[in-house]
């Protein structure tokens, strides 16, 4: 039993006074996102917040009729930070297709690549674009008293980092001036090309293929990969520290930050860098061989794992309308009743969706957003997980089902262990990354943990990189230097593509007819993160966080900069043009004469 | 972004909410001839002080009526109190007219309606007022990935929407660099060389009659991959993995303007058809529909890789006559009391 309502109830004031705010575009983040919220200035809390992507393209539309070999190149271009994720997906999803097993160094090759882009875009995104929420400017124009208070707070982890105080941490993530920002722009350009190694290029691959990569396996590819990648392990041995000391004052600066950005536990994560040794690509193996990536699958419902099986993951995707600009595909045809295994499918389900727009006026009562409401449905409830922007997620569900162990990374059943070797100037280091819990034991999802999760998952992605090179070198030394297989398109198909993006669950599901695309309908972390309130009321994890976001910020209404709701929003890594505007001073003031709309749900 | 609090004397306004997935945005911070940082912080002799605003990585995120608010500065442009300034569009124009109600695609609200401002009302408004407009990214510049046949929005590029004549105020005509994505370098070039212009430093850019920088796009793909000497070997890869060359597997490199290969992708690292990745013509306004399916060879290319085949066959054989002698020392390094390198000795 998982029941949906949220933690924490909510004030139902009478006759409070709200104040409207959006923020449109938001920026520092990646995509098309408003958050509109009404907040309670009195009470210092968000009281209702919407989430809108003001974009529309229709990839699934014009996919229709096309050759299926082309899905990976097309696909990518969904997003310009992760579209090599999408490209992978759908190699992945296509292998299925055409019942093709790539060789084993082709794998690693795929693997090492997406492990880069993991480095690189946390990296870029945590130090470049979140770090600005943290650094010594912006903290100086929200909260000037705990600017004052990280000045005089010595860094625990001084000796690791470098930087003696927090406020030295601080003033290093100042945009441009900052030394540690910059030099963290220039860490996303290295691990850009350890990414273009393997892969091509940055962020649409041009070597990736059904069957395998076009990448010429050489002894001299993996020394230029691996020689970088030691620089980046050597830079996470100081980043890891700096980002805990960071990340602890804030709790300790500002108790009850806990509660910013803070929702239910309901994570999903459909597992990550696959196995060759087990992945077969067959649907009806995949529960075995999703439980050998070395980022396992699994949905975390309060703290606990639900499922490790990619079966179980697929069956329960549901995509639900209610505030959407679509119409509903309930008279349309079902172009899977089963899959291949015999199991019933959802009409819900992306294989059996039909996408159908209806541009209309943004109403906030009704329809105001291109995402729709992707929601896992467990047998009873419909939940609306999210991925805290991937980290968390992946962390949580690989601490907990203890499968994956590589040397160096480790899960332990109640944690993560990541094993650094001796890099130029240190020594080994291990680092552990243990599920949050708040001061009474409960399992905790917030900003601040999303971001920390986005730090050590920065050094796990580079702890298995080691390993994928170990494994392909070994390859080529042997003289099995093959990278591709080929294969055929068969008339009929049906088949998916599960991954981890960059910023969390991605899956791509795939018909074949007549040697076409009759249905493709990829599904990317961020239509689950910004999904909007659903045919049932319930709201996407944006709009839920938001609702439960106390405001810490020190500035009045109208010097006022929402910076704790940025946080939070930013904290799911947003992979949508977006902003935030907000109506303030000549903005408009709402005196509501009843409680803000609901969060109780129908269940 | 700016490094100076006076008045900057150039505003680069950047708007990405075309249909496009921010690609362009995420590959100019991987430029580092010059890098952003190097442009804004005013790294390189002559240029003019500049102000980026920029959402990918903007510091400023605030209220629409309060402090830092990142998009009055296109309310400041409309309003005409931004000058000089150049506008940067990333992803294409939807067409927005050809339905009754809503929006493909918004930046910002309209202040008027409360509804999204569409991305070609700011067109419409900022164009008349813009120094110069520089189109980024195959969206952008001819309506890209997201104007393939079956679309829903009727998208279209820049100058396909402004028309293909336009000119700004300065006389400069629609800027385009395509790529999906730009190379990062081709970009921040770009960027650069826009400014040194608009600084009174650099003549009009020299664009092709696709609005191109010529500098970038005058060769082909295969013209600079290191590939092409398989090609004249007609040796051609069977499958995908191998070293030889793509064209039967669905490289259009021969009739694609692109510097790729001869660039490498970032800082000489990766490419396309150089490491194995067919290019599938992603700079061209005929991209992607007359390239699919990608992976199917190009049906140009069968005829000249059947001559290429012929003659490379007796063109390998002969090289590989020079080749053996080439591969061996001349016979007078070797051990031994006597000295066989024509000099005569004086000792």
């Amino acid at each position: 039993m998982t029941a949906t309502d949220k933690g924490p109830a909510r004030a139902s004031a009478k006759d409070t006074e709200l104040t409207e705010m959006a923020w449109d575009p938001i920026t520092r983040i990646v995509g098309s996102l408003g958050i509109y919220t009404k907040i309670d200035f009195k009470a210092k809390r968000v009281a209702e917040c919407h989430s809108t992507s003001s974009i529309f393209r229709g990839y699934s539309i014009f996919m229709k009729g096309k050759d299926p070999r082309d899905a990976h190149f097309i696909t990518s271009r969904i997003c310009g930070i992760c579209g090599d994720n999408h490209a992978t997906c759908s190699v992945y999803n296509q292998n299925m297709a055409y019942g093709v097993r790539p060789p084993h160094l082709g794998e690693w090759i795929i693997n090492l690549g997406e492990a880069a882009e993991y480095m690189f875009d946390h990296n870029i995104f945590q130090e470049n674009l979140v770090g600005v929420d943290f650094c010594e400017k912006m903290v100086g124009e929200t909260n000037p008293g705990v600017l004052e208070r990280a000045n005089a707070t010595e860094a625990p982890h001084a000796a690791e980092h470098g930087y003696r105080t927090i406020g030295d941490i601080m003033r290093s993530l100042n945009p441009l001036e900052g030394e540690f920002y910059r030099e963290a722009l220039q860490v996303s350009r290295s691990t850009r090309e350890m990414f273009c190694l393997m892969e091509g290029r940055h962020v649409h691959p041009s070597t990736l293929y059904p069957g395998g990569v076009g990448t010429v396996a050489t002894v001299q590819l993996f020394t230029d990969y691996l020689t970088r990648l030691m620089r980046y392990v050597e830079f996470m041995k100081r980043v890891v520290p700096m980002h805990d000391d960071l990340f602890d004052f804030f709790y300790e600066a500002l108790p009850g930050y806990e509660e910013v950005g803070r929702r239910r536990v309901l994570l999903g994560c459909w597992g990550s860098l696959n196995n060759p040794e087990y992945c077969d690509f067959t649907y009806r193996n995949m529960a075995d061989w999703g439980r050998k990536m070395f980022v396992t699958p699994g949905v975390v419902v309060d703290g606990k794992l639900v499922t490790t099986s990619l079966l179980d993951i697929n069956l329960g995707i549901r995509i639900l309308l209610g505030h959407s600009f679509y119409e509903d595909w309930e008279d349309q045809e079902m172009f899977v009743t089963h899959d291949p295994l015999g199991n019933p499918v959802d009409r819900r389900h992306p294989w059996n969706q039909h996408t159908i727009p209806r541009p209309a006026k943004r109403d906030f009562d009704d329809k105001y957003s291109w995402t729709m409401s992707p929601r896992w449905f467990d047998g009873k409830d419909y939940l609306p997980l999210d991925t805290g922007g991937g980290p968390i997620a992946r962390l949580w569900a690989t601490a907990l089902a203890g499968l994956v162990d590589c040397g160096y990374v480790k899960s332990t059943g109640h944690s993560v262990q990541i094993n650094l070797p001796r890099t130029v100037s240190r020594p080994a280091v291990t680092f552990e990354w243990k599920p949050p819990a708040d001061k009474e034991g409960k399992p905790l999802s917030n900003a601040i943990e999303r971001d920390r999760a986005r730090t050590y998952f920065q050094a796990y992605a580079a702890a298995c990189a080691l390993y994928f090179t170990e494994q392909a070198l070994a390859e080529v030394r042997a003289g099995r230097t093959k990278t591709w297989e080929s294969f055929k398109v068969p008339d009929e198909s049906v088949s998916c593509g599960f991954t981890e993006a960059v910023r969390g669950v991605l899956s791509h599901h795939m018909v074949v007819r007549g040697g076409k695309i009759a249905n493709y309908h990829p599904y990317p972390p961020t239509p689950w993160n910004g999904s909007v309130r659903d045919v049932y009321g319930t709201p996407g994890p944006y709009e839920d966080a938001v609702q439960n976001t106390p405001i810490f910020e020190e500035n009045p209404p109208e010097r006022f900069k929402g910076i704790d709701i940025m946080r939070a929003v930013r904290s799911f890594d947003p992979c949508l043009p977006c902003g935030v505007h907000m109506y303030l001073g000549g903005g408009r003031v709402l005196n509501t004469a009843h409680s803000p709309t609901g969060v109780t749900l129908a269940i | 972004m700016t490094h100076a609090d006076e008045d900057p004397a150039v505003h680069i306004l950047w708007m990405n909410g075309g249909l496009g997935c921010d690609g362009d945005s995420v590959a100019l911070t991987a430029a580092t001839q010059p890098s952003i940082e190097e442009i804004v912080l005013g790294a390189l002799p002559g240029l003019p002080k500049v102000a980026v605003h920029w959402p990918l990585i903007d510091f400023e995120c605030g209220p629409e009526q309060g402090a830092d608010t990142f998009i009055e500065w296109w309310h400041k442009a409309d309003r005409g109190e931004l000058d000089p300034f150049v506008l940067v569009v990333e992803g294409s124009i939807p067409n927005e007219a050809i339905k009754s109600e809503g929006y493909w695609c918004g930046f910002g609200n309209n202040p008027a309606t409360g509804q999204p401002m569409t991305t070609s009302e700011w067109l419409d408004r900022l164009a008349p007022k813009a120094t110069a407009i520089l189109a980024v990214g195959t969206c952008a510049t001819y309506g890209g990935i997201h104007a393939m046949a079956g679309n829903p929005t009727g998208a279209m590029g820049v100058p396909d929407y402004l028309g293909w004549d336009w000119t700004s105020k300065a006389g400069l005509p629609i800027v385009c660099v395509p790529g999906c994505p730009i190379h990062p370098d081709n970009l921040s070039e770009t960027i650069l060389y826009l400014l040194y212009q608009v600084a009174g430093q650099a003549p009009m850019i020299p664009l092709d009659e696709a609005l191109r920088p010529r500098w970038l796009f005058e060769a082909t793909v295969h013209q600079g991959c290191d590939r092409a000497g398989y090609y004249e070997e007609g040796t051609f890869a069977s499958e995908y993995g191998t070293p030889e060359c793509l064209v039967k597997l669905g490289c259009w490199g021969p009739v694609v303007k692109c510097n790729v290969p001869k660039r490498g992708w970032i800082n000489g690292v990766g490419g396309c058809p150089n490491v194995g990745g067919i290019c599938i013509a992603c700079t061209m306004p005929g991209f992607p529909d007359k390239f699919m399916p990608f992976m199917d060879e190009p049906p140009g290319a069968r005829v000249s890789t059947s001559a290429s085949g012929a003659y490379g066959t007796v063109i390998r054989t002969l090289r590989g006559f020079t080749q053996r002698t080439a591969d061996k020392e001349p016979k007078w390094r070797v051990k031994g009391s006597q000295l066989r390198t024509g000099y005569q000795k004086t000792w």
